[in-house]
């Protein structure tokens, strides 16, 4: 039974998925990425491979992703996230055309066609508006812990109007609307719908026309999850694997590097 | 490689290269002198005139890019930020305000002070930048009014009422620029000089539209990106030289042989690309390479088309009749040229059939909303019509600090994956 | 005789206590947080336990700061204009200008040869590099911001963070991480541009020496070291941790200053 294994090095987490010739996920680790991207990579790595007593020999191809991907340094070859996620979704879910991936850093909206392959891509790259990194601003000015983010927005009955559409201001904002009295959960319930309108900008770019997934690490956020599918009128596909999206496309590129080595005319040679 | 295609090929670059320095040389002894210069931009330059009057030519757009070539550039951005610009306007007058204000202190020798500027409306930003130079120097600002194509695939030409009437009124704009020329020089117009000076820019011309056409060969002969920008620095600083005239047909030489001995840009070319807007300079030759890594290269650029000076169409002046040939190939070049800005999906279409086109890479930059504006639904309209993969990615031609090159290597990476993996479904190698 | 004076800043509230010999009895500082009002109680608190004192020692307080009008308690308040260039100009009579680089704004003050201000430019949050953003990136790289200092002594290839926005400038932080570089060097490509952008604004209002840093993020020898190495002359600057309380102290003065002056005004009436 040959193995196949993703690294994702994403800018705040690194992921790592290890497949089997079924492509099912058999493996998986989640570390934070740190100063050290490489040692990451290697971290991540082996406690996928030691939390199911496999042997690094058993992983013939390994695939790396993420923005650290040319970091892994074990790694045979490198895919960009956008592919992997794009792949990954499809994988879970065949019937999706939009996957929406928010991230530590940026938020990508990729449209995939009937065959699941990736026709268009929208990415939210410089600027933190509408990613991951505008809550992770707000929990900071209110002083919550990220993990509580989304408990406490769904408390709200009515969210407030965050006008703004930087990052950097928005936090202005919070704390003016702190000062006027509001709510901590309405204000966050705010922030929320904010970043849900964003994306939506993203999605609408590269095309909503059937069925959407959400992946990436601020899925584990309720909150977020119910404000965008407020915005996008549908329920969208979440697993519990969202957060290792990245890292499984990257595995299943290599499980078809493994098979496509494998093609008959090779063990014609062989024999 | 043969000892005849060692001198051949390359030529063209080095020669270019040659004639760059030697043009701002010259510049840099008429500003030791004390004198001025005319000073104009890509889209409707009227070198003809200007160089009928032996008027040297300085071109600011120019000078601003070789400023973020050299990595130059943030220094005299700031300079001008200082001065009291907004970061948000465009990085090409900003370096060329700090130019000015350092009396005319660039990397590639001194520039003169203008002494007067000729300018068209095909960039709003050159009508502000001029009245800039009016404030500090006090000289004459003529400013062409060039009508535009009124709706898209609606242009209007000979026999027509309309084109008649937008001819007549640039050739009196013309006839106007002629009487400061005049005043500013202290010389009489001279009509035969101006008829020699057309005769080399119908050189130019034509040699361009036969130079981009012979990127149509696989493998592409040219780079329309790196290779192109020094085409475009001869093609508009020695437009209606005798000297620009014999590059432009050496180079047609050289590219002739290259595309009858096969010979490319690449050990591989493997997809060929077109490049929409102005290229990214601060990072010149990294951002060729983000897509010449994976065996992509530029075959054609719309920047090649609406900046080559008015050689963009390969109009031929009627030299029996200079003025109004003027007035008429400036009409249909400018107005060309606000065209590939505003109404670039059509263009793009059709270098797409000619040139065997991959991928299409859309350039929006921060600086300039003339050209960046309607990218994205210009972009959108192609893909419906045409299917062809494209790529949007975003910068600036001048300032280094919204240049994000991962973020860059990021998106051209998943593009190319894209075409990659197309390709295999395509020829149903499929996994 | 003691006033107070209180600098409610974005990141930090700083307070001092000072007595009519221009003593500085007491120092304290503490995070400001989202609740201004309870920043300042808590501040003044510690400062008055610091100094052995009670609240019925002071006779004047003062606030500045971002968020001087949360402080309730206040008898008066002052900007932060006027309370830095009175805090740099009594620690240097010589100040003629002014450089606060604080949690996240920038300021640039030209004082008049009496010390009047004659003019300021600020670059508040749209400037990559304020304190908030080094503390950030150092906590992002997984070092203290006690550890900043030391950190930065073993840079020797500093990198290029550039942009125009704080947000930016965390993304190319991340980049630069992405590609192997170095904590110390990122550290320093920091502090290198905020360098740039703070001389910027000293062109802007014409600054001439003497010049003065404050703001907590001269603490880190390495930030004053960075300014002096990019302009025409030996900038001053206050021991320790002085220079994050130049600000309070200007405030304190200007307390004792208002308050003799109500006290002659009371005699006379």
């Amino acid at each position: 039974m040959a193995y196949a294994a993703g690294v994702d090095v994403g800018s705040t987490q690194t992921k790592a998925v290890i497949i089997n010739e079924d492509r099912e996920i058999i493996a998986r680790a989640l570390i934070d990425t740190g100063a050290n991207v490489v040692a990451a990579a290697e971290n991540a790595y082996k406690l996928a491979i030691e939390s199911e007593s496999l042997l690094e020999e058993e992983v013939e191809w390994v695939i790396g992703t993420g923005y650290g991907r040319y970091k892994v340094t074990f790694g045979n070859d490198q895919v960009t996230e956008i592919s992997c996620h794009g792949r990954g979704a499809v994988h879970m879910f065949p019937d999706v055309r939009t996957v929406v991936d928010m991230g530590g850093q940026d938020t990508k909206a990729i449209h995939v066609n009937a065959d699941g392959e990736i026709d268009d891509f929208c990415m939210n790259d410089k600027c933190a508006a509408g990613t991951g990194r505008f809550l992770g601003a707000a929990a900071a000015a209110l002083e919550i812990p990220l993990d509580d983010l989304g408990d406490t927005a769904l408390k709200s009955e009515k969210g407030v109007s965050i006008s703004t559409t930087c990052t950097v201001f928005a936090e202005s904002e919070v704390l003016a609307w702190l000062g006027k009295g509001k709510r901590v959960q309405d204000i966050l319930w705010g922030v929320h719908q904010s970043i849900a309108k964003r994306s939506m900008g993203l999605m609408r770019r590269v095309g909503i026309n059937g069925e959407v997934a959400f992946t990436g690490g601020v899925t584990r956020n309720s909150a977020m999850v119910k404000s965008l599918e407020d915005a996008v009128g549908q329920k969208l596909h979440i697993s519990g694997d969202s957060h290792y999206m990245g890292a499984l496309g990257a595995a299943l590129f290599a499980m078809d590097h493994i098979e496509s080595s494998r093609e008959p005319h090779t063990q014609e040679v062989q024999s | 490689m043969t000892p005849q295609t060692n001198e051949i090929v390359g030529r063209g670059n080095k020669e270019g290269a040659s004639l760059f320095r030697d043009w701002f040389n010259g510049l840099n002894e008429t500003a030791k002198r004390g004198e001025g210069a005319a000073y104009v931009f890509v889209m409707g330059s009227f070198n003809e005139i200007l160089k009928s009057f032996d008027m040297p030519v300085v071109f600011p757009e120019i000078n601003s890019l070789q400023l973020a070539v050299r990595r130059a550039a943030g220094d005299y951005l700031n300079e001008a930020e200082d001065y009291g610009y907004s970061p948000d306007i465009c990085g090409y007058v900003k370096a060329d305000i700090a130019v000015q204000l350092r009396g005319g202190d660039h990397p590639m020798g001194q520039i003169p002070k203008p002494a007067m500027t000729v300018l068209t409306n095909a960039c709003n930003t050159y009508l502000k930048w001029g009245e800039a130079w009016e404030r500090m120097y006090e000289m004459p600002m003529v400013t062409i009014d060039v009508p535009g194509t009124r709706m898209a695939g609606g242009q209007t030409w000979e026999g027509n009422q309309d084109f008649a009437n937008d001819r007549s009124y640039v050739k009196k704009q013309i006839e106007e620029l002629i009487v400061v020329c005049e005043q500013v020089t202290g010389k009489k117009f001279d009509i035969d000089k101006l008829r020699d000076v057309m005769g080399h820019t119908n050189t130019v011309s034509r040699c361009w539209k036969e130079l981009m056409d012979l990127n149509m060969s696989r493998p592409s002969v040219f780079n329309a990106l790196t290779d192109g920008t020094i085409y475009l620095g001869v093609a508009n600083g020695l437009r209606g030289d005798k000297a620009g005239a014999d590059y432009f047909e050496r180079l047609v030489e050289e590219m002739k042989y290259k595309a009858a001995n096969g010979i490319g840009t690449l050990t591989e070319e493997e997809f060929r690309l077109i490049f929409v807007g102005v290229p990214c300079y601060p990072i010149f030759r990294r951002f060729n390479e983000l897509f010449s890594e994976w065996k992509g290269t530029y075959v054609h650029s719309t920047y090649l088309w609406f900046a080559s000076g008015g050689s963009n169409t390969g109009y031929q002046y009627d030299l029996s009749n200079p003025l109004d040939s003027l007035a008429e190939g400036t009409l249909i070049s400018v107005r060309d040229a606000m065209d590939s800005m505003f109404h670039h999906d059509r263009v793009v279409e059709d270098m797409c059939k000619d040139f065997a086109i991959d991928g299409v890479v859309y350039h929006p930059i921060k600086s300039c909303r003339t050209v960046s504006t309607g990218l994205a639904d210009g972009r959108r309209a192609f893909t419906e019509r045409v299917g062809i993969p494209s790529l949007f990615i975003e910068s600036d031609m001048m300032d280094q600090r919204v240049v994000a090159e991962a973020q860059m290597k990021n998106r051209a990476d998943a593009f190319f994956e894209g075409l990659i993996n197309r390709r295999l479904v395509e020829t149903g190698a499929n996994h | 005789m003691i006033t107070a004076g209180i600098d409610v800043g974005s990141t930090y509230t700083k307070a001092i206590l000072l007595d009519e010999n221009d003593n500085i009895v007491g120092k304290a500082m503490c995070k400001t947080g989202f609740r201004l009002t309870e920043a300042a109680r808590r501040c003044f608190d510690a400062v008055l336990e610091e100094a052995g004192k009670t609240e019925s020692d002071v006779e004047y307080l003062v606030a500045t700061g971002y968020g001087r009008d949360q402080v309730d308690f206040k008898d008066l308040k002052v900007t932060d204009l006027t309370a830095s260039a009175r805090g740099a100009r009594l620690m240097f009579p010589g100040t003629r200008c002014v450089l606060d680089v604080g949690g996240q704004t920038m300021k640039a003050i030209r004082l008049e040869e009496d010390g009047k201000i004659k003019s300021f430019r600020m670059n508040d949050k749209c400037a990559a590099g304020t304190g908030a953003f080094l503390e950030k990136t150092a906590r992002y790289m997984g070092y203290t911001v006690q550890e900043i200092s030391n950190l930065l002594e073993t840079s020797h290839n500093p990198a290029e963070i550039s942009g125009v926005c704080a947000v930016f400038a965390e993304s190319e932080v991340i980049n630069q991480l992405s590609l192997g570089t170095p904590p110390a060097d990122i550290m320093q490509g920091s502090i290198d541009s905020l360098t740039t952008r703070a001389v910027q604004l000293m062109k802007r209002v014409k600054a001439e020496p003497e010049i003065t840093l404050i703001g907590g993020i001269m603490r880190f020898p390495t930030m004053p070291r960075t300014v002096e190495g990019r302009i025409d002359s030996i900038p001053n600057l206050a021991d320790g941790d002085m220079p994050q309380f130049l600000t309070a102290l200007g405030a304190a003065w200007l307390g004792r200053l208002r308050f003799k002056k109500l006290q002659a005004e009371t005699v006379t009436a």
